[in-house]
């Protein structure tokens, strides 16, 4: 480059291939966020990663570690038998709302109340994405799916689950925090917050938790404009972002953004 | 660990536990159910003074995929249960066959379907020979027939699903893990695999390049490319055939039982002979691979053949499928919810024979 410094390239551990993702998904914006962090905390050698199921599934395609694919729902178990059989190892999981809130809680809340030292990616596009569009337990009120096409009523199906919450309550959790990825002061919130959640157990304080708010405008059926916007319209006025533990600085902050 | 040549007197239970240990078993991961809760009490209590892992699961299903985790790093895991536990298991199971990971599962079985009893059965002998889990997966069971064979199969049992890059499970059953018997200790000298390169273990890349271990295979022919290399090895597990043969030479009638019922027809058969009735047993050791060739060739030669099993009749489907150029077999079954004795078997055998009492 002439006359100037390089401000964006490619992170290492990022394989330099296109992805599946549709046009819109906000899931290549949070891998990049994680191989960054892997980058600048010199991880990729002794990273493992835990593949789930979903569109999340081809993470390892994207990420040039070691990976290995776990059952729907039951990443935090795999990584917590990785992470029990090498210690050393700096071990993640990626998944999405489906897979880790729904059919995954057990293995999620109980691998985070154990305090395993591996860090939780956890993407909530409030929809089952790969499956074509499907109720998920973090779909809003009212928000249609092809199983609540009249619009999730909270009478029948509950209320959308605030994760992120439930993991900052476990005892071993270290750090927990909600972040987007619809802005570009978002993402940078979102980078610290992921780097954090890959110190914390590193640090050998508990698990780290990062729940990214993201879009899926195929399944929203919207534009990726459109798609983005409501992230900051119907998600995060109900799913606050913020960090609700985090034991690395001994002080939890409710309710705020992420500090920049 | 265990010293050479020691002998003890323990239960089923604990001898599986340290056969597992003296094989180098790394990592457990346990759920608490009757009639297998020695394993993870005993495990619970030696893994971590050695410096290994233990972990109580929140369910058999975590268990499971735990052991997924553990055998993915190439390290000597296993998880044990009994039938309600195991089938929580099979997801990972066939996620383990497909991926192709060597994993020891315990099977200590009570009685079904459903929460059945905690007492002895033989019926999950499907759910483990012919898969339990989804998809054209075969994983090699051990079904030991005495508290010594429960501590030298589980030590195999390692042996085996590293060599074979596949899942092994142990068949016994209340019988086994819950009766004491003297055991000859092996020596410890088994690595655990923490450090070593297999050439496919997951243990951060290091500078070498990234490995993927998976079961999902999308494009156009790579899962019929994948079945068919797992069917090879599949069919190349014939070389670990195992069996115990007792009195089939001159026999007219040949009891074919497995696992503690095999063990408690020997007695029936030892009786027999004493006043004169030509019976021998043929006790599969290896419910997979089956020992298919050996009931033929029996078979070839003129025996006549009962199954006798606890359950309403699995096993036999097996034995009649090997022996069917040549002959058919009877079955008994003594259903789950009592113990058999020897005396119990003595009627069918003699009605097997055509002896009229």
């Amino acid at each position: 480059m002439k006359n100037g410094k390089e401000a964006f390239t490619l992170p290492g551990v990022l394989a330099d291939i296109p992805t599946h993702y549709c046009p819109g998904c906000q899931h290549g914006v949070a891998q990049r966020l994680v191989a960054e962090c892997l980058d600048e905390l010199a991880l990729s050698e002794k990273a493992i990663c835990i593949g789930s199921i979903g569109c999340s599934v081809f993470i390892y395609n994207y990420l040039l570690v070691d990976s290995v694919e776990a059952p729907h729902g039951r990443a935090p178990a795999v990584a917590t038998g990785v992470k029990r059989a090498r210690p050393e190892a700096a071990v993640f999981t990626y998944q999405g709302d489906g897979d880790l809130a729904s059919i995954g809680m057990a293995e999620t809340m109980h691998c985070a109340n154990r305090g395993e030292r591996v860090t939780i990616i956890f993407v909530n596009n409030t929809v089952y994405g790969m499956t074509g569009g499907q109720m998920a337990p973090t779909t809003m009120v009212g928000q249609r799916t092809t199983t609540c096409p009249g619009g999730r009523c909270a009478d029948n199906e509950g209320q959308p689950i605030k994760m992120t919450e439930i993991i900052a309550s476990l005892g071993g959790s270290a750090y927990a925090a909600r972040v987007a990825v619809d802005s570009v002061k978002h993402v940078r919130a979102a980078k610290k917050a992921v780097r954090k959640a890959f110190e914390a157990p590193l640090n050998n304080l508990g698990l780290g938790f990062v729940e990214i708010l993201a879009t899926c405008p195929t399944n929203w059926k919207m534009t990726p404009v459109q798609a983005n916007e409501r992230i900051a319209a119907e998600l995060i006025p109900y799913f606050p972002l913020g960090t609700f533990k985090d034991v690395t600085e001994l002080e939890t902050i409710e309710g705020p953004e992420v500090a920049e | 660990m265990s010293t050479t040549g020691e002998r003890v007197l323990i239960k089923g239970n604990e001898a599986i536990c340290r056969g597992a240990v003296d094989a180098g078993c790394q990592c457990f991961f346990g759920y608490p159910i009757t009639p297998q809760n020695d394993i993870p009490e005993y495990m619970s209590k030696v893994l971590p003074s050695l410096g290994r892992a233990f972990v109580q699961a929140e369910s058999e299903v975590a268990a499971a995929n735990m052991l997924l985790g553990a055998a993915a790093c190439g390290v000597r895991a296993m998880t044990s249960s009994s039938s309600p536990g195991i089938s929580l298991k099979q997801e990972a199971i066939s996620y383990m066959a497909g991926t192709e990971l060597p994993a020891v599962i315990v099977n200590i079985s009570r009685g079904g379907p459903g929460l059945g009893d905690i007492g002895p059965s033989q019926g999950d002998y499907f759910q483990a020979v012919k898969g339990g889990g989804h998809g054209d997966y075969r994983q090699l069971v051990l079904a030991p027939g005495t508290v010594q064979e429960a501590y030298d199969l589980i030590r195999k049992a390692f042996d085996l699903a590293f060599a074979y890059r596949n899942p092994v499970m142990v068949l016994g059953d209340a019988i086994i893990g819950q009766m004491m018997e003297p055991v000859t200790l092996g020596s410890a000298t088994t690595p655990t695999n923490v450090d070593q390169d297999l050439g496919w273990n997951l243990q951060g890349k290091g500078q070498r390049h990234p490995r993927l271990l998976k079961s999902l295979h999308l494009t156009d022919g790579a899962l019929a490319g994948h079945n068919i290399r797992l069917r090879d090895k599949y069919e190349s597990m014939e070389r670990d055939v195992l069996f115990d043969n007792f009195l089939v030479d001159d026999a007219e009638l040949i009891v074919v039982a497995f696992g503690s019922i095999g063990r408690i027809a020997k007695s029936t058969i030892r009786a027999l002979r004493a006043s004169g009735k030509k019976v021998g047993l043929h006790r599969p050791i290896s419910l997979f691979p089956f020992p298919s060739q050996e009931l033929d060739r029996l078979a070839a030669s003129g025996k006549r053949f009962l199954t006798i099993e606890h359950n309403l009749g699995q096993m036999v489907e097996d034995v009649r499928l090997a022996i069917r150029k040549h002959a058919d077999s009877d079955f008994y079954g003594h259903l789950p919810g009592n113990l058999p004795t020897p005396e119990d078997f003595e009627q069918p055998i003699l009605a097997a024979l055509g002896v009229r009492t």
